[in-house]
């Protein structure tokens, strides 16, 4: 093997590893605050692999919208809300037994739904896409965002709307005695009108 | 390019709505002065777009898809956006006046109802199984946002938080079929879906996720037994709402639902059309059961919103070309006997309160006969009783299930019809028979007068003196429909 070719496979290997590791540590981690900063080391860890399947797009998404928006806020969150994680889950070791059952029993049905697998005839002739070699990923995903998917990228930006209207509509009101800035109203100040000499007779002050 | 404006000209109504809704918001954040204002100088604006938009809709003709064939405009969907466009504008129209009086007339109110009926526009007219989810999300998120529109009071807001975590659990549950079927059949486009279905036998795959999309769209058409929500929202949302729900967003759903049925997998129709009859008799039966002991008539017509969802349902799950046709001229008359009993309930006050208990109407022959005749009319017609329009509704449902081999569902129908009539004619029983307590004010303008009166007639004459039932052209258009949809 040449080193062309173990290379990938040590870094697919290292990455998934620290992603695997740092998922976990998320989980039992019993400081919040640890618990966000090891989620960014995941997302770092599943960049990477993005990567090495050459969605070089997608991993950039990853680390800009989630490691430098996403988690930025969530960091935020949890240093302002002051919640106290380490009772929340007081009750862990109590219900593992149980969510453990659960999961398993969820994971042999799922294994023998799978084992009944069988598609549609024509189904795998459908789903096969070639995919192109002289199209980057980036250019391809815009290409199936905004041509073939336009109207409903479009009609997702309405849902957006929608839902700004409604959360403005349900949240907002108008609070009598709140002081807004009118800088109209500033800036046509004169002097005449904000000041007002005042003859103060020494020892009584302005009444 | 030349392609795209090609694309945009066939899905105009909807580029319009868009752009129309958009421009209003704008109109509404810049006119100045209070609430109320705003609210009376975008309502009309929204009025106009929405009846510009129904007068331009049946002006197209032909079918034509679009946008990669996500989006298609053929006579079924005409059909069915004419319906969604007039009921939207006239429920918007009706329901001004109670919202001044309430104090609810802001302008965002006229902004969301544009956008649901938009919504609704791209569900019937969807050809993909994410077109189809985009307009259902659109319309949804509206009408949980305007269920909840009265936000200080309690049982508003708790009936939009109600609508909105069933309705997330049922796009869960529609999102998790669609996943399926696309997984099985390998595309989310309907005509090729059914292309994928016709070659082999279904894949069970397929099937299971056909069960739950179909659990998902009986949630939206409020369906037994996914009808949980239906009665808080309607006895919680404002009267208007209510009334906007129990009209528009019932005529998208059951044509998406038709639509969703019939294109893809009308292959497989033997296998959806167990589910369906059981969707229909559940539904039919308990919209009869539960409405006996009601004592609210919002509540009253959620369930018979229920029974009627039901009613159509048997059309549907006949199939075929007179089974759709049948649907829709149901969901029409339904449509007209609603828009009839909703004006009439947005304007009954008492004392300056709005009359929502069924004993309020107690004696209102004596001190009101003119109305109290057009709800009775509209009662009878509701209930089912031969010479009104109710009563051809059901036959064209229960002729094409007989014409279908589904007898036995007829028959479920027939009885359930049967039980339902009692809730109905208990209203008009308490309207003519009984004392009446303190008298009812109707307080709306001539224009609810009007609607109630020309639904009562048109209920009352539809049928009259022509063929078995003309109803006004309804059936010749829903063949068309139902033929467009099949072909």
């Amino acid at each position: 093997m040449t080193a062309a070719e173990v290379l990938p496979v040590l870094a697919f290997y290292l990455f998934s590893g620290v992603a695997v590791t740092s998922g976990l540590m998320v989980v039992v981690a019993r400081n919040p605050v640890r618990s966000v900063l090891w989620l960014i080391l995941a997302f770092f860890s599943a960049a990477g692999l993005f990567v090495l399947l050459g969605a070089e797009f997608l991993a950039m998404l990853l680390l800009i919208v989630y490691v430098g928006a996403v988690m930025v806020l969530f960091l935020f969150v949890v240093m302002m809300l002051d919640v106290d994680f380490a009772e929340l889950r007081q009750g862990m070791s109590e219900y593992l037994p149980l969510g453990a059952t659960i999961g398993l029993v969820l994971l042999v049905q799922i294994l023998f739904g799978v084992g009944a697998w069988f598609a549609s005839e024509s189904a795998p002739t459908l789903r096969v896409q070639p995919a192109p070699s002289d199209v980057q990923n980036t250019a391809a995903l815009g290409n199936v965002l905004y041509d073939d998917y336009a109207y409903l990228f479009q009609a997702s930006g309405l849902i957006l709307l929608v839902a700004m209207i409604g959360a403005i509509v349900l949240t907002l009101r108008e609070r009598e005695g709140v002081k807004k800035q009118s800088i109209v109203g500033q800036m046509h100040r004169t002097r005449e009108e904000s000041i007002a000499v005042v003859d103060v007779k020494p020892g009584q002050g302005i009444n | 390019m030349n392609n795209f404006s090609n694309d945009l000209l066939a899905a105009a109504p909807e580029v319009a709505l868009a752009i129309g809704a958009m421009v209003l918001l704008m109109v509404g954040v810049f006119v100045g002065g209070s609430e109320e204002r705003k609210g009376r100088v975008v309502l009309p604006m929204a009025l106009a777009l929405l009846l510009a938009v129904g007068f331009v809709v049946p002006r197209f003709d032909g079918a034509q898809s679009a946008f990669n064939g996500l989006f298609i405009t053929d006579d079924f969907s005409r059909f069915a956006k004419v319906l969604i466009l007039f009921s939207a504008a006239i429920m918007l129209f009706l329901g001004t006046d109670y919202l001044r009086r309430n104090n609810l007339l802001k302008f965002e109110y006229s902004v969301l109802i544009i956008f649901a009926t938009l919504g609704m526009c791209m569900m019937v007219s969807a050809n993909d199984l994410i077109a189809l989810y985009m307009g259902l999300e659109l319309q949804a998120l509206s009408l949980y946002v305007i269920a909840a529109f009265r936000r200080d009071s309690t049982r508003s807001t708790e009936a939009g938080l109600k609508y909105f975590v069933l309705g997330a659990l049922s796009s869960g549950l529609l999102l998790y079929g669609a996943s399926l079927i696309y997984g099985y059949a390998g595309t989310t486009q309907f005509d090729r879906i059914a292309v994928a279905v016709s070659d082999t036998d279904a894949p069970l795959g397929l099937l299971f996720g056909l069960a739950f999309f179909i659990a998902g769209l009986a949630f939206k058409i409020s369906a037994a037994p996914f009808h949980m929500w239906t009665p808080d929202v309607y006895e919680g949302a404002p009267t208007p709402v209510t009334a906007f729900f129990a009209t528009a967003p019932k005529i998208a759903a059951g044509a998406l639902f038709a639509r969703a049925m019939i294109e893809p997998f009308n292959g497989i129709q033997a296998d959806w059309q167990q589910i369906l009859a059981f969707l229909a008799i559940c539904s039919m039966f308990l919209g009869a059961f539960a409405g006996i002991g009601q004592t609210n008539i919002k509540r009253l017509m959620a369930y018979s919103s229920i029974g009627h969802m039901g009613f159509a349902l048997v059309g549907l799950t006949a199939g075929g070309e007179q089974g759709v046709q049948a649907m829709l001229v149901y969901l029409s008359i339904y449509l007209v006997m609603n828009i009839g009993v909703f004006a009439f309930l947005l304007t009954v006050t008492r004392n300056g309160v709005q009359a929502t208990q069924i004993v309020d109407f107690a004696g209102l022959a004596k001190t009101n006969p003119a109305s109290a005749a057009a709800v009775a009319v509209l009662m009878f017609s509701l209930a089912g009783i031969p010479p009104l329009a109710g009563f051809f509704g059901k036959f064209f449902v229960f002729g094409a299930a007989v014409d279908a081999g589904l007898g036995w569902l007829a028959v479920a129908g027939v009885i359930a019809s049967v039980i339902s009539a009692y809730y109905y004619l208990r209203i008009v029983k308490l309207m003519y028979f009984d004392e009446p307590g303190e008298p009812l004010e109707i307080v709306g303008g001539i224009e609810h007068r009007i609607a109630w009166g020309v639904a009562a007639l048109l209920m009352l004459f539809a049928v009259a003196p022509f063929e078995p039932f003309n109803g006004l052209g309804a059936p010749e258009a829903a063949a068309k429909a139902a033929e467009a949809l099949l072909n």
